[in-house]
């Protein structure tokens, strides 16, 4: 069949961008289609990236030499490291980001790639034969044809808008919904449920009275979203905090029967984690004040993004409410908060390319599998658009364990537990968080991004230096030292006779990597960031240990394959329950289906037990 | 749906007893079933029938047959039972047409429960507590098999996991939402007083004695040099209380192990050989070294030698126990002494190692644990204990995880989203 291009990327928000930029970037073919040109690299909701967990996943898009950390650093007008005090572990790299520039930086970042071609327009239909997806059909009749298409369309598939007691078909306020491609996607058979959330209304930032409030500014320090980024580059600005109180808390609830979370009208599940302020004021009614950031979204806007207020409450009730608060009381809005409910669908039904197991060539990244966020989305955008690469390249799929990364951990949440809310990433949901940091994300995933090729030149070259660097550090520290050696050079250690690698010594509180130059006059850190890297994994080491034994249990586990058609409900001693979600997740080993929400270690016991007796009967 | 066998056996005491129970799991007992007494009950309900060789067509039995269709059975598989008269004749006659059926075997030992686990039907300490009930002999043996197999261990569990998911949101809250001002600071030392009392409460229970201890009885090993009248205390103490003198380990010429019934409770009698100060021959002396190694495993070393000669240890209680013979040589007031010969402080003696046993023994209604339980306890234990002298949430988070694991392999369940469940009921959070 003559094909116009490998692969097809439908959506270009941070899962379409990052898709189709790693399948440039692997050598193929890409068309990257989304209704306009200029919505391309759009921030939809709050003008942030990053933060707990979700800083993590910026690192290790970056790490593929995604444009997520990259872009953000372009745009950065506001940095913090989030939980600063905590272990490097949890510590959660944020910025706030000018959209202008932003969308600016990932325009850009697309221009510069061989290969890839942005089509402007709607995509009204896939091209279907059989079980296989051949293409797209565009709302003008264009058909494009391809190996792969990954849709990536977040809110907008048969979106509707809230506000109030009215609602509106749309993905984003003024933005159309996307109703004939969500109809074929529900007529196709794929699991389909509805989820939704909302953002906060805008306000104008000269109608702020910020010198009532509490200043948070920059923090000041050097570090960047993205490792490669040399410098910060943008003027900082300061955000202000607000609060809310109890007159703003008694105009919401006498007004919750107008809104349409209460009123019946949206009963689709939204996050527990970000929700909406009546959400907030009904569910944990004994609280008589919620902190309220407030955040500019630009460097030559006025807007202000009301951090903490996400609301679908009428616009009289918002302008009501905003204005109660401190330093907001002469507050326009110029955009009222609403919500947004959509179509997504149930990712039980993809593989862990993010490949819908049904359909050959069909993947799903972003807020359709839904995710919410940035981050997630991209992070996934990463995963399908190699998953498709692959495929076209005939190169083997990539494999990522939960103990490498927090993607690996959001797509085996995804494809084995399904969602029934929005899902956002935490650092709680890695059990293994602790090797697993935001400041090592080059160093646990740059290799394989390398052996796949989903790093330009620059990163490679870049990449290559840092390795060297990194095990000649380590090869210095292997040598053994004893702590006179250590004393005698003036570091802080007790002199017990106790004799040990230079790695094992930067565990102690008191010994830093240079430091340690003076007894090794070779060793030298040209960068503070592989330093504090160094002296993190040194800090952690004995907890790593620990987890040796748990991660070998994991990975034998993960050598027991199941039949993705197992019937579960032929295996006496599962609960319905367990039978239901066995059969949605179909977990493609042991230790995948031990995962899975409900299923107990009998349970796994009767699995295992089922899944020998027929292999014992296939072999005899 | 199994490729197994079916199995059989009888699942009530040996006969002879009032009603023998025989039960039969697997694909093939409904025909079994069909086969021995020409029909099948309605599901659940007792129902009278005969019960006949299919082959020769003999009567064998009036009993009592029940029809459970698999999986919600005790063993997840298909179950007939039937409940016949508990003459050894009998039970003997029904299972051997048993036997002849085809795809039937007679099980073997402890399959039945091993079946239940692997189908689903229990958790492992519930399996656990279901063994031991097999296994039970003596009346104490039974109530504590009978505890675990009804959960009480794994309800005790359960809320430990209750208790350490709590504070496990505490932690996770303080790691991914303390930005975020609606989360209440997790406070250390709240968490490490709940980790503290989880501590010492385990570390009680692991104080106590194994649930092994039951299954193998107190050991009491009696001590003193040859011909201070071991054997024949021994054999009094057995002869008196009819003792289930069922296998006699290891009787070479150092070392007779007895297990006997005293008041219900289990003990096993070992018998050294005689202790002498200059071993004449080598083969003595590995006889003495092995005495030594019983006394280090005892929980009661009765001395008959001389006094203030025998091992060093908390274990020992001193008896002159040959009163009535001529070479008898009074120890100190207070010491015990008797004759196994005439009766004469015998009761005494019985009354003293069942006041011993009260405290090697878990008491009745107290939790006990065997080995293995004790080994996912003791990890707990470490876990939680290390919170004591940690401030940094992380490791504290990873301490916590690493305990509510090890809950999680003594009886299943919790996991990671089940701690997200009680994080997100418990606070406010987010914006
Ligand atoms: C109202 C709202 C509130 C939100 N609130 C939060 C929040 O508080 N916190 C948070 O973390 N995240 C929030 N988000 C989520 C965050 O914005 C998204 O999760 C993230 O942007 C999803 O990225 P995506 O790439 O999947 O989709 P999007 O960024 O939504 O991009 C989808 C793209 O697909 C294009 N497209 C759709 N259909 C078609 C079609 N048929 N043909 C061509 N192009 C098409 C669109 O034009 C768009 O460019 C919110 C989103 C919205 C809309």
């Amino acid at each position: 069949m003559n094909q116009d291009f490998d692969v097809i990327v439908v959506g270009g928000g941070h899962a379409g961008c990052e898709a189709a930029a790693v399948a440039a970037r692997m050598g193929v073919r890409v068309a990257l289609v989304s209704f306009t040109r200029d919505g391309i690299g759009a921030m939809s909701c709050n003008p942030a990236i990053g933060g707990l967990g979700k800083g993590h996943l910026v690192r290790e898009v970056d790490a593929f030499d995604g444009l997520i950390g990259r872009a953000a650093d372009e745009a950065a007008i506001h940095y913090r490291m989030l939980n600063l005090s905590k272990g490097a572990a949890v510590q959660g790299p944020r910025v706030q980001a000018d959209r202008t520039l932003y969308r600016r930086a990932i325009h850009r970042m697309l221009d510069e790639l061989d290969g890839l071609s942005i089509v402007e327009g709607e995509v009204s239909s896939l091209i279907l034969s059989g079980y296989r997806v051949d293409g797209i059909v565009m709302a003008d009749g264009t058909k494009l044809m391809a190996q792969a298409v990954i849709l990536a369309t977040g809110t907008f598939l048969n979106g509707k808008l809230f506000r109030g007691e009215e609602s509106v078909a749309g993905g984003r306020t003024g933005e159309a919904a996307s109703l004939s491609l969500g109809e074929q996607i529900r007529g196709a058979g794929l699991p389909i449920a509805r989820l939704k959330t909302g953002t906060p209304p805008r306000i104008d930032g000269r109608t702020v009275n910020w010198a009532e409030l509490p200043e948070q500014p920059s923090d000041g320090e050097d570090w960047t979203m993205s490792p490669v980024t040399k410098s910060r580059t943008v003027p900082q600005v300061f955000c202000a905090v607000s609060r809310t109180n109890k007159q703003t808390h008694d105009i919401i609830r006498e007004s919750l029967d107008r809104s349409p979370l209460f009123s019946g009208a949206i009963d689709a599940q939204g996050p527990r984690y970000c929700p909406s302020i009546e959400d907030k004021i009904h569910r944990f009614a004994d609280r008589d004040s919620h902190q309220v950031f407030l955040e500019p979204e630009g460097l030559d806007t006025h807007l202000v993004y009301p951090n903490g207020i996400s609301t679908s409450l009428p616009p009289d009730v918002q302008e009501a409410f905003v204005r109660t608060m401190s330093g907001l009381e002469q507050a326009e809005i110029v955009v009222p908060g609403y919500a947004v409910e959509y179509d997504h669908i149930d990712p039980r039904a993809l593989d862990r390319s993010l490949k819908v197991r049904d359909l050959e060539g069909l993947y799903c990244a972003g807020q359709i599998n839904g995710t919410t966020g940035y981050e997630e989305a991209a992070a996934q955008g990463l995963i399908a658009g190699i998953g498709a690469a692959c495929v076209v390249q005939g190169k083997a799929a990539l494999e990522l364990d939960r103990s490498t990364s927090y993607m690996a951990v959001m797509i085996d949440d995804l494809v084995l537990q399904g969602v029934t809310e929005p899902y956002r990433m935490l650092t709680a949901r890695a059990e293994y968080r602790l090797r697993l940091r935001a400041d090592n994300a080059t160093t646990r995933l740059s290799p394989v991004a390398r052996e796949l090729g989903c790093l330009g030149p620059e990163r490679t070259a870049w990449f290559v230096n840092r390795s060297r660097e990194r095990a000649e550090i380590l090869r210095i520290l292997e040598k053994d030292y004893g702590s006179e050696d250590l004393a005698s050079a003036g570091l802080e250690v007790r002199r017990d006779g106790t004799r040990q690698s230079l790695f094992a010594w930067l565990r102690f509180p008191d010994v830093a990597l240079d430091l340690l130059s003076q007894i090794e006059p070779d060793l030298s850190v040209s960068c503070s960031r592989l330093q504090a890297e160094i002296e993190e994994d040194a800090r952690y080491a004995p907890y790593l240990e620990r987890q040796e034994a748990e991660l070998r249990d994991l990975r034998a586990n993960e050598q027991i394959t199941l039949d993705p058609a197992m019937d579960y409900g032929a295996i006496a001693g599962l609960s319905n329950e367990m039978v239901e979600r066995l059969k949605a997740a179909r977990p493609d080993t042991l230790a995948a289906a031990s995962r899975v929400r409900g299923v107990t270690p009998a349970a796994l016991a009767a699995i295992l037990v089922h899944t020998r007796r027929k292999n014992a009967r296939k072999a005899a | 749906m199994s490729a197994e066998d079916t199995i059989f056996a009888l699942s009530s005491g040996q006969p002879p007893a009032a009603i023998a129970v025989l039960r039969v799991s697997g694909d093939r007992a409904r025909d079994v079933l069909c086969n021995l007494t020409g029909s099948v009950p309605d599901e659940r309900r007792a129902s009278l029938v005969q019960v006949r060789d299919p082959d020769s067509d003999d009567l064998l039995d009036m009993a009592l047959a029940l029809w459970f269709p698999g999986p919600h059975t005790a063993t997840g598989e298909d179950l007939a039972e039937l409940h016949c008269h508990g003459g050894r004749a009998v039970v003997r006659a029904i299972e051997s047409v048993l036997s002849k059926q085809t795809g039937l075997r007679k099980a073997e030992p402890g399959e039945f429960t091993r079946r239940a686990f692997a189908n689903g039907r229990m958790d492992l300490a519930e399996a656990e507590g279901l063994s031991d009930l097999l296994f039970a002999e003596t009346e104490i043996q039974r109530r504590s098999a009978m505890q675990m197999a009804g959960g009480s261990l794994s309800r005790q569990v359960e809320e430990w996991q209750k208790m350490l998911l709590a504070l496990s949101a505490q932690v996770e809250a303080e790691l991914d939402f303390s930005d975020e001002d609606d989360v209440v600071p997790a406070q250390l030392e709240k968490i490490r007083q709940s980790t503290g009392t989880l501590a010492t409460t385990i570390g009680d229970i692991l104080k106590r004695p194994r649930t092994e201890k039951l299954r193998e009885g107190i050991r009491v090993v009696l001590g003193g040099p040859p011909n201070s009248g071991k054997s024949t205390l021994l054999n009094a103490l057995v002869d008196r209380e009819a003792a289930i003198v069922s296998d006699i380990a290891g009787t070479t010429r150092d070392v007779i192990e007895v297990p006997v019934a005293l008041g219900g409770i289990p003990f096993l009698f070992v018998d050294t050989a005689g202790l002498r100060d200059e071993a004449g021959e080598e083969i003595e002396q590995i006889g003495i070294e092995r005495a030594h190694k019983q006394f280090d495993q005892a929980d009661v070393i009765l001395w008959l030698g001389e006094e203030g000669q025998g091992p060093d240890s908390m274990a020992l209680i001193e008896l002159a126990a040959r009163k009535d013979h001529p070479e008898h040589r009074k120890k100190s007031s207070g010491v015990l002494a008797l004759s196994p010969i005439t009766g004469e402080g015998m009761n005494d003696l019985v009354d003293l190692l069942i006041e011993k046993a009260a405290d090697l023994l878990p008491a009745d209604q107290q939790l006990s644990v065997n080995e293995r339980q004790a080994g996912h306890l003791a990890a707990v234990h470490d876990h939680v204990s290390d919170i004591g002298t940690e401030s940094d949430f992380l490791i504290i988070a990873e301490n916590l995880r690493l305990a509510r694991q090890e809950l999680d392999a003594l009886t299943g369940r919790a996991s990671t989203e089940h701690m997200l469940d009680s994080l997100f009921g418990n606070f406010c959070i987010g914006k």
